[in-house]
C-alpha cells in the first residue's frame, strides 16, 4: 500500500470537485478498494471519504419507482420492504453476492464500481492492459477459468464480477450521477459498463469529477422474476454465470422477457434480440434453445473458461424453464 | 528422574480402563477454549512486543533464475525504512516435515515465481509493505521455454520401492471382472486460517521466537541450522498455533528472515506473511495423475490391484506426495503393482498438507472400487467387506486391530444405506437428481518419539510440560486427561503447559501422530509417579485406585507426598513395532448428493463417517477433528484447486476469495460414529490417530454418489460443475 492523503466530504459538490483529480478516489465501504490498495493494484494518491454524504436512503419515487441511495449499503437494500416485494430479483442478487460481513459494507454505488476479480488484474507482478496499459493480457495465455466469453477484445477478457448490477440491468435501472457543478446525468445501467475494446483500463463512463448518487428503479412490472448464480461454491463465490430474469406470459405466450446475464463479459450482458425473439411465442425446448443461440452466437472460450458456452446454455434454459413453468 | 517406554510389543494391560478416574475418553470442554473464543489467547504475532520493527519479504517476479544485485538504497530513504536484509541464510523455501535441518538457501538462487528474496524491516508494518514493493534489485531469469512447468510434460523419475507381485497384466486379461481408469487430483494449499509468522528477539546470547509452527522439536534444529546457531542458543514458543494443516510442520521463510533481522538490528522484529505470500510460497500438496487397475473374480474378489501415481516436486526436494500408502494393505489382490514416479517441475514446494498420500490416492481409489462394484453388480459396501485382506498382501504382517467392517457395517446401518441394485438417476427433487455414494477411508498409523515431564505438586496438583504443539486440534484437553486419569485428578487440577522448546521434546503435531505420542510420553510417565505413591500408600502399584485427589478409601495426595515434590520425565520411543504389525486407521464414508441437471453444481445434502482409530482419548475434541475432516473431504471433492499459470508457473488464485474452501453453507449436518477400539499394538495407550482419517477417502463417497445421483462418471477431482456437465449422459 502506498503512502495516501485522506480527506473527508461532507458536500457532494465538495466530493466531487475533490474527486475531479486524476490519482483521487472515493471510498465508501471500501470493500474491495482498500484489497486493491493493499495489492498495489490501486495506487490513488488521496482517498475521499465520502461515507456521510448524504445519500443513504431508499425512498419512493413519483411514478412509483425506488430511488435507492449510493451509499445505501447491500445489506439496506436486500432487507428493503419494497425491494423484497416488489423486486425481489434484485434482492437475490445481492444477497448471492459476497458474504453477510462484506454486504453488511458494500454500497450501492461502490458495488457498481467494483473492479474485476481477473487473477492478473490484481496481481502487479504480471501483465495486464486494465491495470497497467500496454502491458499485455496474462489471462490471454493464462489462467482464463472466471473470463468472459462475449464481448472480449483481444487487449482484455476480464469480466465485471457483480451480481446486483445484472439484475438492476434486467430491471431497466438507471445510474444517476452528479458533478462537481451540481449537475446530474442519467445513464441507463445497462449502459454504465463499458466493454474492454481497445480501452481495457476503463470499467465504466464515470469521468473523473463524477460520483454516483444513486440508482433509480423504475416502477415494478408484473412477472416473475429470478435470479440464477451457478458456482462450485454454495456461498462467497462468484459467478461462473448467472441469469437475471423478468418473466410473464399471457396466453401461454411471452410477453415480458427481461434478461441479463453475469459472468460472460466485462459487464452485465444484456442482448435485445433474446426479448425480441421470445416476445410473443410460446415457451418450449425448442424456443429456448434458439434464444442461447443467439445469445451465444459471438461467443469466444479462451481455454480454461470454455465451459461457460455450454453452461450459459444451459443456465438460461433451466432460468426459463423455471420462470414460465414449464417442465423439461 | 526420567522414565523410559521403548514399545517393542503390544500394550495388553489396557492400563487406563483399569484407572478410577472416569475422565479418559470423556467429552471435556477444551481448557484452551475460553481464551480463544475470547481472543484472549495470543497467536505468534500476537505477542505485546516492545519496540519491536516490522519486516515485509521481497518476493521474486520471475521462475528461475538468480539474483544478482539489490539495491538497497532504492528504499532505505524511505519514510521509517530501517533495513533491507539479504543475508546469505535467507530461506528460499519451507523445511519438509521433520526435516531437522535448514531448508534450501540461499534466496538469492530462485527456483518458483514468487519465492522469497530478502526482506525490508521498518518502523511500521505500512511503511515495510509500500517499500517491500519498491525495492530494485537485478536478476538473470532463466528463459522460460526451458524451465519445465508442467507435470504432464516434465521429466518424470519413478521412486524407489516400487510393490511388484506376481502378473497384474495376467490378471486383468484374465479377469472376470476388470476397471482400468485414471483418476487426476488438482493441488491443495493447507488454507490454515493463521498465516505464518513469527516475532524474534535477540539478546546478545540467545534467540527467542514466537512463531506458528507445529513441531519444535525439529523447528528448533531447522532455525538453528539455517542461522549457524547451537540448538542451546534458540528458544521457540507456540502456545497457540491458528491451524497448520502440514503447512507450518517445517520452518518457513519468515521465521529465518525475522530471526536474522533481529540479530542484525537487535531490535525485535516480526515478520507476517500476508495471505498471497502464504499461497505463493508455502508448500502446496502435488497434483497427482492415477491410474488404477482392480481385477476381480466373479465374486468380486479382488485378484489384481494396480495403483501407480504421478506427482510433482521442485528439482532437489526428497518429498513426494506418498499418494499408494494406503494402497499397500487396505484390499486383498494377489497380483500387484504399486509405483509412484515424480515430475520435476518449477512451482513451489511440493510438501504434506492435511493427510498427504491418502487424501488424494483414497479418493481415487474409492472411486475405482465403486466402478469395480458397479461392473461385478453387487453393493459396493459388500464389496469392500469381500476384499479385507488377511494379512498384509505383499508384507505379510498381520493388522494391529482394524475395524474396517464395523465401520461398513455401522456406518451403513446409521446412514440407512439401501444395499440393493443401484442405477443412476432414480431419484429426482425438481430439477436435482439426488444420489448416495460411499467409500472407505484408511491412514496410516504414526507414532512419534516423545517426551513430557509430569509433575506432582506438593499441594497434590499436577504440572505436565512439553513442547508439543496445540494446532487446535484439543492437545490441551488429551495430555490432562491421560495424566489426570492415571493420577487420579480432575482436569482442573491438571494444569498443561505446550509449545515452549524450554520443556522436554514432544512429537509436534503432524501425521496425526501427536495425540497418541505425546500421550504415551505422559503416560509413561505417571505410571513412574503411580509406582512412587503405591510404595509411599504401602500397595502394589496394581492395587493402587486414585481418584479425585487421593487413594479410594485412603490418603490424600497431600497427605502421601507430605511436602515433596514427584516429577518425572516420560519418555516414549515407537521401538520395533512397526516392523511387526501393520497399524492404520480405518472408516467408512456415506454420502447423499443432489447434482443440478442443468448446471451441473453439486450440493452435499448429508453425509456420514464411521471411523474406528483405536482409544478415543477425549470424545469432543475426537468427533471435531473428524468433521473437519469430513469437510475437507467436501473440498477435496467439490471445490478446492490451486490453479497455476502455464506461462511462468505462479499460483494464480492466491487468497480465500478465490481459492475455494468449502463455506458453511457446503457443509450439511454431518454425522461421526465412533466405533469402540483399543489398539494394544499402536501405543501404551491403544489410541491411533484420527485427524487426518476423515478426508481419507471422503471424496470418493460424494463423487460416486454424483454418479449415483446423475451418471456423470467425473475422473477428476474437484468435481466442479463444468466437469459434471462434460461427463452428464445427456
Amino acid at each position: 500500500m502506498k503512502p495516501f492523503d485522506f480527506q473527508r466530504a461532507d458536500r457532494l459538490e465538495h466530493a466531487a470537485q475533490l474527486c475531479a483529480d486524476e490519482g483521487t478516489r472515493a471510498i465508501a465501504g471500501g470493500t474491495n478498494l482498500i484489497d486493491l490498495m493493499k495489492l498495489q493494484v490501486e495506487t490513488p494518491q488521496t482517498l475521499v471519504d465520502i461515507h456521510r454524504l448524504p445519500l443513504g436512503r431508499i425512498d419512493d419515487t413519483d411514478d412509483g419507482g425506488l430511488r435507492i441511495g449510493a451509499l445505501a449499503t447491500n445489506t439496506a437494500t436486500a432487507v428493503h420492504e419494497r425491494v423484497r416485494r416488489e423486486y425481489p430479483l434484485l434482492a437475490r442478487a445481492i444477497l448471492a453476492g459476497a458474504s453477510q460481513q462484506l454486504r453488511n459494507k458494500a454500497t450501492t454505488g461502490g458495488n457498481l464500481c467494483q473492479r474485476t476479480r481477473c487473477y492478473y488484474f490484481t496481481n502487479i507482478d504480471q501483465p495486464c492492459n486494465k491495470r497497467e496499459p500496454g502491458s499485455g493480457c496474462g489471462a490471454l495465455k493464462g489462467v482464463a477459468r472466471l473470463h468472459a466469453v462475449l464481448g472480449t477484445s483481444d487487449e482484455c477478457i476480464a469480466t465485471y464480477p457483480g451480481d446486483m448490477a445484472v439484475a438492476m440491468a434486467a430491471l431497466g435501472a438507471v445510474v444517476e450521477i452528479a458533478d462537481a457543478k451540481g449537475h446530474t446525468r442519467n445513464v441507463p445501467v445497462r449502459d454504465f459498463h463499458c466493454l474492454p475494446g481497445d480501452t481495457p483500463w476503463r470499467d465504466n463512463v464515470l469521468e473523473d469529477g463524477e460520483i454516483i448518487t444513486a440508482v433509480i428503479l423504475p416502477p415494478p412490472v408484473a412477472g416473475r422474476q429470478l435470479y440464477r448464480k451457478v458456482r462450485e461454491r454454495s456461498s462467497y463465490a462468484f459467478a461462473m454465470v448467472s441469469v437475471a430474469a423478468i418473466v410473464a406470459l399471457e396466453d401461454g405466450r411471452f410477453t415480458r422477457a427481461d434478461l441479463a446475464f453475469g459472468g460472460l463479459a466485462h459487464k452485465p450482458w444484456q442482448d435485445p434480440r433474446l426479448s425480441a425473439l421470445l416476445l410473443g411465442k410460446e415457451p418450449s425446448a425448442k424456443l429456448f434453445d434458439e434464444a442461447a443461440d443467439v445469445l451465444l452466437d459471438g461467443a469466444q472460450s479462451y481455454g480454461e473458461n470454455a465451459y461457460k458456452i455450454p453452461l450459459a446454455r444451459r443456465t438460461l434454459t433451466a432460468v426459463l424453464a423455471e420462470a414460465t413453468g414449464m417442465e423439461l | 528422574m526420567s522414565a523410559h517406554l521403548k514399545q517393542d510389543e503390544p500394550d495388553t494391560r489396557n492400563v487406563l480402563d483399569g484407572m478410577e478416574q472416569g475422565i479418559i475418553g470423556q467429552p471435556l470442554a477444551r481448557p484452551d477454549g475460553l481464551a480463544k473464543v475470547t481472543g484472549t489467547a495470543p497467536y505468534a504475532a500476537e505477542y505485546p512486543v516492545a519496540d519491536c520493527l516490522e519486516g515485509v519479504l521481497v518476493t521474486a517476479p520471475f521462475t528461475r533464475g538468480e539474483i544478482t544485485a539489490i539495491d538497497k538504497a532504492s528504499v532505505l530513504s524511505m519514510p521509517g525504512v530501517v533495513a533491507v536484509i539479504d543475508d546469505e541464510r535467507l530461506t528460499a523455501r519451507a523445511a519438509q516435515g521433520t526435516a531437522g535441518e535448514a531448508p534450501e538457501q540461499p534466496a538469492r538462487e530462485v527456483g518458483y515465481f514468487g519465492q522469497p528474496i530478502a526482506l525490508v524491516v521498518a518502523q511500521s508494518f505500512e511503511q515495510a509493505r509500500d517499500a517491500a514493493k519498491h525495492l530494485t534489485f537485478d536478476y538473470r531469469a532463466d528463459d522460460l521455454d526451458d524451465v519445465p512447468l508442467d507435470p504432464e510434460t516434465a521429466g518424470a523419475e519413478p521412486q524407489d520401492g516400487a510393490t511388484r507381485q506376481g502378473d497384474l497384466a495376467q490378471a486383468m486379461s484374465a479377469a472376470a471382472h476388470s476397471v482400468d481408469v485414471t483418476y487426476t487430483t488438482e493441488g491443495h494449499n493447507s488454507a490454515a486460517m493463521e498465516p505464518h509468522a513469527a516475532i524474534a528477539q535477540w539478546d546478545g546470547t540467545k534467540l527467542t521466537v514466537h512463531a506458528s509452527l507445529q513441531m519444535l522439536n525439529y523447528n528448533i534444529a531447522e532455525l538453528a541450522d539455517a542461522l549457524g546457531l547451537q540448538e542451546e542458543q534458540v528458544r521457540l514458543i507456540s502456545r497457540y498455533v491458528g491451524g497448520g494443516f502440514g503447512s507450518k510442520l517445517g520452518i518457513s521463510e519468515e521465521t529465518v528472515a525475522a530471526s536474522i533481522a533481529a540479530m542484525e538490528l537487535e531490535r525485535p522484529v516480526r515478520v507476517v506473511l500476508s495471505r498471497q505470500q502464504v499461497f505463493q510460497t508455502i508448500m502446496r500438496r502435488s497434483e497427482t495423475k492415477q491410474r488404477l487397475r482392480l481385477s476381480a473374480d466373479k465374486d468380486g474378489h479382488l485378484t489384481g490391484f494396480g495403483h501407480e501415481a504421478r506427482v510433482s516436486q521442485l528439482p532437489g526436494e526428497t518429498f513426494a506426495e506418498p499418494v499408494l500408502q494406503s494402497s499397500e494393505f487396505l484390499y486383498a489382490g494377489e497380483n500387484r503393482l504399486l509405483q509412484l514416479e515424480v515430475a520435476r517441475i518449477h512451482r513451489m514446494t511440493a510438501g504434506s498438507v492435511r493427510a498427504p498420500g491418502e487424501a488424494v490416492g483414497m479418493p481415487a481409489l474409492e472411486s475405482a472400487m465403486d466402478m469395480l462394484a458397479q461392473q461385478v453388480g453387487i453393493d459396493p459396501v459388500e464389496l469392500r467387506l469381500r476384499n479385507i485382506p488377511e494379512r498384509h498382501p505383499s508384507e505379510g504382517l498381520p493388522y494391529s486391530s482394524r475395524k474396517l467392517a464395523e465401520c461398513l457395517e455401522q456406518g451403513a446401518k446409521a446412514f440407512g444405506w439401501d444395499s440393493g441394485a443401484r442405477q443412476p438417476r432414480q431419484h429426482r427433487d425438481g430439477e436435482w437428481w439426488i444420489g448416495t455414494g460411499m467409500a472407505s477411508a484408511a491412514r496410516v498409523h504414526n507414532v512419534a518419539e516423545a517426551r513430557a515431564r509430569v509433575t506432582l505438586k506438593p499441594d497434590g496438583t499436577a504440572l505436565v510440560e512439553t513442547d508439543m504443539t496445540d494446532i487446535g486440534t484439543g492437545t490441551y484437553s488429551i495430555v490432562g486427561q491421560v495424566a489426570g486419569e492415571m493420577l487420579g485428578l480432575p482436569m482442573d487440577q491438571v494444569l498443561v503447559e505446550l509449545g515452549d522448546t524450554e520443556f522436554p521434546r514432544g512429537p509436534g503435531s503432524g501425521g496425526s501422530w501427536g495425540a497418541s505420542s505425546i500421550g504415551s510420553a505422559v503416560f509413561v510417565a505417571c505410571e513412574e509417579l503411580r509406582a512412587k505413591l503405591a510404595s509411599k500408600a504401602g500397595v502394589s502399584t496394581d492395587e493402587l485406585k486414585l481418584k479425585d485427589g487421593g487413594v479410594v478409601g485412603g490418603a490424600t495426595l497431600v497427605e502421601l507426598l507430605d511436602g515433596e515434590e514427584l516429577s518425572f520425565e516420560g519418555h516414549y520411543e515407537p521401538g520395533d513395532i512397526a516392523d511387526d504389525y501393520t497399524a492404520s486407521g480405518y472408516g467408512a464414508f456415506f454420502a447423499q448428493v443432489r447434482v443440478n441437471r442443468f448446471t451441473g453444481e453439486t450440493r452435499v445434502d448429508r453425509m456420514l463417517g464411521a471411523f474406528g482409530f483405536g482409544r478415543v482419548l477425549n470424545a469432543k475434541t475426537a468427533r471435531s477433528q473428524c468433521l473437519g475432516g469430513i469437510v475437507w473431504s467436501i473440498g477435496t471433492a467439490l471445490t478446492e484447486s490451486l490453479l497455476f499459470d502455464p506461462v511462468d508457473g505462479h499460483v494464480v488464485n492466491c487468497d480465500l476469495a478465490e481459492y475455494h474452501v468449502p463455506v458453511h453453507r457446503d457443509v450439511p449436518d454431518l454425522e461421526v460414529i465412533m466405533v469402540e477400539e483399543r489398539d494394544p499394538a499402536a501405543s501404551p495407550i491403544q489410541a491411533k490417530g484420527i485427524g487426518e482419517l476423515g478426508m481419507c477417502g471422503g471424496a470418493a463417497a460424494i463423487g460416486n454418489a454424483i454418479y449415483n445421483a446423475c451418471g456423470a462418471r467425473v475422473l477428476s477431482f474437484p468435481m466442479t460443475p463444468d466437469k459434471v456437465i462434460a461427463a452428464m449422459p445427456d
